[in-house]
């Protein structure tokens, strides 16, 4: 199983899509470390460095709604994968994009929108989030404060993460 | 109990419940291109598990990139086609042969009715105007269904549109769906197939069906799906002739995906279209659509007319209508790209390269390059492209480019002004 949590890195917009993830121009890398220097490079948000330190330092990613609209390609969960972020949690994610991080045995969490204006409180200094993979709950915690939330998570989902991803699952099973 | 075509389709295909609430699917089509596909098969090969669950449900061409512009190009190319050779796929097209999946598969015929159809390709909504269940998939999906032909997903709801209504002049498929989608919002069909019903998507052909489904993913859409009819046998017709001994049987075969009466719809939405005007995205989210009339007189720099949402025949006959016997402007820079080479060669033997020609468009090779700004047609930094293509991102067609979606017709018309323009100001199909 991945390792889950640490340092957040907060984007405060909805309908963050897979081209601004990662860019079609990168696509035709057919390795995912090649990916690496590109994440988030095309960001549509004020005041956004994807060469920042604090994008360099993030394990999580706190955000809004619709997060992985768009395209299907996984090297939107890839690019993140190969810069240590596994976990993204958003007020809803697109279909596609929510299947293919648990698909790489990474967590989408989903929270509802209050809960993730609770996060977003954190927003400013250093915040870290931990994750209790087995009691599906997670805590953030920054010189704001310290708060835990529940997060829902399907059996199905629970299972592909555990499996290390779907073609594991899958491969066990059919 | 009474179903929709989705839930006829997951029942039929039900494999697994692992967990409540996921179904495991058999697929019946399993589509692969070379962007998303040569990581999967370099994953199975490092897993030891090269092979393929049937070869003859795996559908695979080269079209994002093609002929290749580089050396990573030309590699991803060569991975699929060492694949395809080993695991004796037969339906593989290369260069000279190939076209935009999601147009140059259907002209296969590959797709029928109460299928199962995934791809690593967001618009494989597209085939669900089959009456398939059709969706987009990441790298991981694709590889399972390459390896085992199975697919998990969440039993979808279905969302219903009645577009209902008389479309005027100067208005298709592509301002319905632009239409569509600005209703819906860019989420409001997450988890969610979109079916399309009423007399308007009755009285459309196929190419017009596949514009409406291929852009229900940009509503969020799992797949968009209309109901199998009498259009649907006559464009299968070739394919399914030996099934059937005539075409009335081969409608009422159809006919039993349809979605049952009394069926469980989470939404319904019913749009007139008597009094829709053409449709232009104005922002950098597909659902961010005004009328025409309102975005009239933006100046452009390139006008794209091609992709899985426009670039079929219909589409260019529609474009060749409006450019007959007229010029683009100077300060534009006109790209066609048909979808597929069946598509080229008729609108050829049509007169219709001639027409683009002489408008002083540049007609390309059957390619997705442009759309999604790999080659072909790549935007510089603030620069506007008015384009027959299915997403407004910012930078989609090049970093820092502004994309303006729009039907074939108002990009033809865009093409000749220099600026947004109204189609219906061109008389019945451009012939004033």
């Amino acid at each position: 199983m991945k390792k889950f949590g640490g340092r957040v890195l907060f984007l405060d917009r909805s309908d963050i899509n897979t081209d601004e993830i990662i860019p079609a121009k990168y696509l035709t890398e057919i390795s995912k470390e090649a990916l690496k220097p590109h994440m988030l490079e095309d960001l549509n948000l004020d005041g956004f460095d994807s060469r920042s330190a604090g994008v360099a330092m993030a394990k999580v990613i706190v955000t809004r709604g619709n997060f992985g609209c768009g395209s299907s390609r996984e090297h939107a969960p890839w690019v993140f994968e190969v810069n240590d972020i596994n976990v993204v949690i958003a007020s809803s994610f697109a279909r596609i994009f929510r299947q293919n991080m648990f698909n790489c045995g990474m967590l989408a969490i989903e929270l509802p929108e209050d809960v993730i204006d609770s996060l977003f409180i954190h927003k400013g200094g250093e915040a870290n989030v931990s994750i209790d993979f087995e009691n599906d709950s997670l805590t953030i915690e920054s010189v704001k404060g310290k708060d835990t939330f529940h997060y829902p998570i399907s059996g199905f989902d629970k299972a592909l993460v555990k499996a290390g991803g779907w073609v594991e699952f899958a491969d066990s099973k059919y | 109990m009474a179903m929709t075509l989705a839930e006829k389709v997951f029942k039929s295909h039900l494999r697994d419940e692992p967990f409540p609430g996921t179904k495991v699917l058999g697929i019946d089509v399993v589509m692969c291109h070379e962007i998303t596909t040569p990581i999967a098969i370099n994953d199975l090969v490092a897993r030891g598990k090269d092979r393929v669950f049937d070869p003859a449900k795996i559908k695979v061409v080269i079209d994002h990139v093609t002929p290749a512009k580089d050396t990573k190009t030309a590699m991803q190319g060569k991975i699929l086609r060492e694949w395809a050779r080993r695991q004796g796929i037969k339906d593989f097209f290369d260069v000279g042969r190939n076209g935009v999946c999601h147009a140059i598969f259907p002209e296969h015929g590959f797709i029928r009715p109460g299928n199962t159809v995934i791809m690593g390709d967001s618009h494989t909504c597209t085939h669900g105007a089959f009456g398939a269940f059709a969706a987009g998939v990441g790298t991981t999906d694709l590889e399972v269904g390459i390896l085992k032909g199975v697919c998990a997903f969440r039993e979808p709801r279905t969302i219903r549109v009645n577009i209902n209504g008389k479309m005027s002049e100067g208005v298709y498929a592509k301002d319905v769906i632009l239409r569509v989608i600005r209703e819906l919002t860019v989420k409001g069909a997450t988890d969610c197939v979109i079916e399309f019903r009423g007399g308007v998507v009755d009285g459309m052909s196929m190419e017009s069906r596949m514009t409406l489904c291929n852009m229900a993913i940009e509503a969020g859409g799992t797949s968009g799906i209309c109901m199998p009819d009498e259009v649907t046998v006559d464009y299968l017709w070739p394919f399914i002739s030996s099934e059937y001994g005539n075409k009335k049987s081969a409608t009422e075969d159809f006919k039993r995906w349809w979605s049952d009466e009394g069926c469980g719809y989470v939404k319904i939405v019913s749009i007139d279209v008597s009094d829709l005007e053409p449709q232009v995205t104005f922002g950098y989210k597909p659902d961010e659509v005004k009328g025409v009339s309102e975005m009239e007189g933006m100046p452009v720099d390139q006008v794209y007319i091609g992709s899985c949402t426009n670039g079929r025949i219909e589409d260019l006959r529609v474009a060749a209508g409006y450019l007959k016997g007229r010029v683009i402007a100077q300060t534009v820079r006109g790209i066609i790209s048909p979808a597929t080479p069946k598509v080229f060669r008729q609108a050829d033997e049509e007169g219709l390269i001639k027409i683009f020609m002489d408008a002083g468009f540049c007609v390309t090779n059957p390619t997705c390059g442009a759309c999604l700004g790999m080659s072909n047609g790549v935007l510089a930094p603030g620069e506007v492209c008015a384009s027959t293509t299915n997403r407004n991102f910012n930078g989609r067609m090049g970093k820092g480019g502004m994309v303006h979606l729009m039907s074939p017709a108002v990009a033809a018309v865009t093409a000749i002004e220099g600026k947004i323009a109204d189609p219906r100001k061109y008389g019945k199909g451009g012939a004033e």
